[in-house]
């Protein structure tokens, strides 16, 4: 026992004071990106024709196809286009995210209903519908001591029986609709559904796959997006207290 | 035979083509790396087989011409299984004779059951409890005993393979970087290894450095995890506490040197992404230090602890003589005593001028993959401390050339699960017109079946995640 508690002591606290403090992500960190339109020549489409998932058109990015990887910041010769830092990008409709000037409607609450029924109490079912395993690590770690999502009363169950919803990652393969199928529909109503990740959001690098289904609004309906390949932590983490109101 | 190196590339042309009767000879006793199946003129198909000659460092390479059906070559090669069923389901031929053809990514409900009045059925998945990727597991048992485990993947199939034929183009790189998203730079490193190889590139000396530091950075952040995870699944809390939050530590290691935790965006065709200034290196020193620190005395209380050590010993064993029959790969091989490593065997880029000492464990049980995981976590953070001090001085990035003409490339890289094998075929046009990926996992699946025979159904998650394979990476 003394080990133990010798080796508690050593570890130290190490949960962070989000969403009181500010994050700290690191330097190089690709958030929100962001065009400078003074700095775009006329009729150029660098970033367009360099961007591999086709997220940028006529100058708005569209963050559900975005894979954040940056292609479009080499592409530009004159620094039109930069990722910021900022991590918040979580939204609740598809169409919220499409970046037609520099603002993003970010998240609000779930009505007033449902919030009442999961606003100190979240449940949540995973479920991995082809994603590569990122969007599920950066998930799973929100449960871990630095983001501690249990203080939020937010917590992963092991059946569906048991859940308030689902978090949806990958781009729902064919081989994955009827598990996805059977989980939604043995969820017990309200139900709310978040798609995390650009594959669950629009099918991410393998949008239009004939294996793939573009993501989980081909089949469910969608109550939170929340971009990234994968998101940060502090992204999910922003997206699902938004969701909650708790931001 | 033809014989080449990993990441070396040669004129398609060079493969030989033997008779059936030959090619089962070429492969008879070596260990096989990758046997696939190419499509050629009148339906029929070419299938090649990539041998590994670990003494020698070289790697062999044979092909033969086929029709509809053709006997199978797993009877007499326990290795070539899983190989054989992807072929005829990617193709649609016969091996005849093969003790159990059945596709390997599609939803196919016939399992292997045991008869008797006192034996049932276990089915797991494939949405599994946790937060993991899909895969369906189906147990027959007998009371608590597992007599035979049977497991059927295919649910994560994306169509990796299949978009890489024509490329390279816009979305090659970031289909390398999520075929198995644990895996971003190992399966990159691979893919551009075999890019450069095919068009003569140079990769300069400070990037292979880099691309070392980032490997390891990753096997060490996937092994923290890992061994928190083994430590949860026995109950033992401490450990798995704190192995969660280190392992994040490790990620933002990677994610100070390129902004993304899974190492997105930093290897590139040619090199690196990403500069790594005097500041920043210095600034990796000091995590690792701390990182040291934290995960020896997290990991270090497993070994102290009784009920943990109870648990982990005898587990899932594995003998030396199955690890060799089925070709694993990897930490599980390690574990078995098998000193099977490609930084060591077949060694590329910065592993061709320092080496990392091989880690194994004689065992074959979860003690043993989980030991070796430690000790290959203290030896990673001395190699990238070793290459961090002495970074050499250069550029970062080679310029990118196109791909040559009827090239054909092995290239192998060490991931952190075990061996990763890309190979690549240009055609007429310079542009790919094969791709075969084999993921670690691909060789290590029948391994985790063969490790719970005779095993306690309630051990599946530890001996599960001892080998902690992926889905999508054999899904693809």
């Amino acid at each position: 026992m003394l080990k133990e508690i010798l080796a508690r002591i050593q570890q130290g606290h190490k949960t962070i004071t989000f969403p009181k403090g500010e994050p700290v992500l690191p330097d190089r960190f690709r958030g929100r990106p962001t065009v400078d339109g003074s700095k775009c020549p006329q009729g150029c489409q660098t970033c367009a024709q360099a961007c591999p998932t086709e997220a940028i058109t006529h100058g708005n990015i569209d963050l559900g196809r975005c894979l954040f990887c940056g292609d479009c910041e080499k592409a530009c010769s004159r620094g039109a286009i930069t990722f910021s830092r900022d991590y918040r990008l979580a939204a609740r409709t598809r169409e919220d995210l499409v970046l037609k000037d520099e603002t993003l409607k970010l998240a609000e609450a779930l009505e007033k209903q449902t919030r009442r029924i999961f606003g100190r109490s979240l449940k949540l079912r995973q479920v991995s519908a082809g994603g590569c395993g990122a969007c599920e690590a950066d998930t799973n770690v929100l449960t871990t001591v630095v983001f501690d999502l249990g203080r939020f009363g937010i917590q992963f169950v092991a059946s569906p029986r048991h859940a308030d919803g689902l978090l949806v990652t990958g781009p729902v393969p064919r081989n994955m609709r009827l598990a996805l199928k059977k989980t939604y529909d043995a969820t017990p109503a309200p139900k709310i559904v978040i798609a995390v990740g650009t594959c669950a959001i629009s099918g991410g690098p393998y949008r239009d796959h004939a294996e793939v289904g573009n993501g989980a609004d081909s089949m469910l309906p969608v109550d939170l997006y929340i971009p990234g390949c994968p998101p940060h932590p502090i992204t999910i983490l922003d997206g699902l207290l938004r969701l909650l109101g708790r931001l | 035979m033809l014989s080449i190196y990993n990441g070396q590339a040669v004129n398609a042309k060079e493969v030989p083509q033997l008779s059936l009767a030959e090619f089962r000879d070429a492969i008879s006793g070596e260990r096989i790396v990758s046997l696939f199946g190419q499509p050629e003129a009148n339906d029929h198909i070419r299938l090649v087989a990539v041998v590994g000659r670990d003494g020698e460092g070289t790697l062999g390479v044979v092909s033969t011409v086929v029709g509809e059906s053709y006997p199978s070559l797993t009877p007499d090669c326990p290795q070539a299984h899983w190989f054989e069923r992807e072929i005829a389901e990617q193709w649609g031929i016969v091996p005849k004779g093969h003790p159990w053809l059945k596709p390997i990514r599609s939803d196919v409900t016939d399992f292997f059951q045991v008869l008797g009045d006192e034996v049932h059925e276990v089915a797991v998945g494939p949405v599994h409890a946790g937060i993991i990727e899909p895969g369906h597991f189906r147990f027959q048992c007998h009371g608590e005993n597992v007599l035979h485990l049977e497991i059927s993947l295919g649910y994560q199939h994306r169509g990796v393979e299949r978009a890489m034929v024509g490329g390279p183009g816009k979305r090659t790189i970031h289909y390398m970087e999520t075929a198995a998203g644990d895996t971003t730079v190992g399966h990159t490193l691979a893919y551009c290894q075999a890019v450069e190889a095919m068009t003569d590139c140079r990769v300069p000396v400070r990037a292979q450095s880099i691309r070392g530091i980032a490997l390891e950075l990753e096997r060490l952040a996937n092994h923290t995890g890992d061994l928190g995870a083994l430590a949860g699944d026995v109950g033992y809390l401490p450990t798995a506490s704190y192995c969660g939050r280190i392992r994040g530590d490790f990620l933002n290691m990677t994610a100070l040197v390129c902004g993304s935790r899974f190492g997105r965006a930093l290897v590139r065709p040619g090199g690196v992404g990403f500069h790594l200034e005097k500041e920043r290196s210095n600034e990796l020193l000091e995590r690792l230090d701390n990182a040291l620190k934290d995960v020896t005395v997290a990991v270090n209380l497993l070994w102290e602890t009784h009920s943990v050590m109870g648990r982990f010993e005898q587990t899932g064993r594995m003998s030396r003589e199955t690890c060799e029959e089925i070709g694993l790969v990897g930490l599980a091989a390690r574990a078995c005593g098998v000193e099977r490593d490609v930084r060591f065997d077949f060694p590329s880029g910065i592993f061709r001028f320092s080496q990392i000492p091989v880690s194994t464990w004689n065992t074959g049980d979860v003690f043993a993959r989980a030991y070796v995981r430690w000790l290959e976590i203290q030896r990673s953070i001395t190699f990238i401390k070793s290459q961090l001090e002495m970074l050499p001085e250069g550029l970062l990035c080679a310029v990118a050339k196109e791909t040559a003409a009827n090239q054909f490339v092995v290239s192998l890289v060490e991931g952190w699960r075990g061996e990763i094998c890309h190979t690549a075929q240009t055609g007429e046009n310079g542009r790919l017109s094969h791709y075969k990926i084999v993921d670690p996992s691909f060789h290590n699946w029948m391994g985790l079946a063969m490790a719970m025979r005779d095993q306690q159904i309630s051990d599946f998650p530890l001996c599960n995640k001892s080998f902690n394979l992926s889905y999508c990476g054999h899904d693809l």
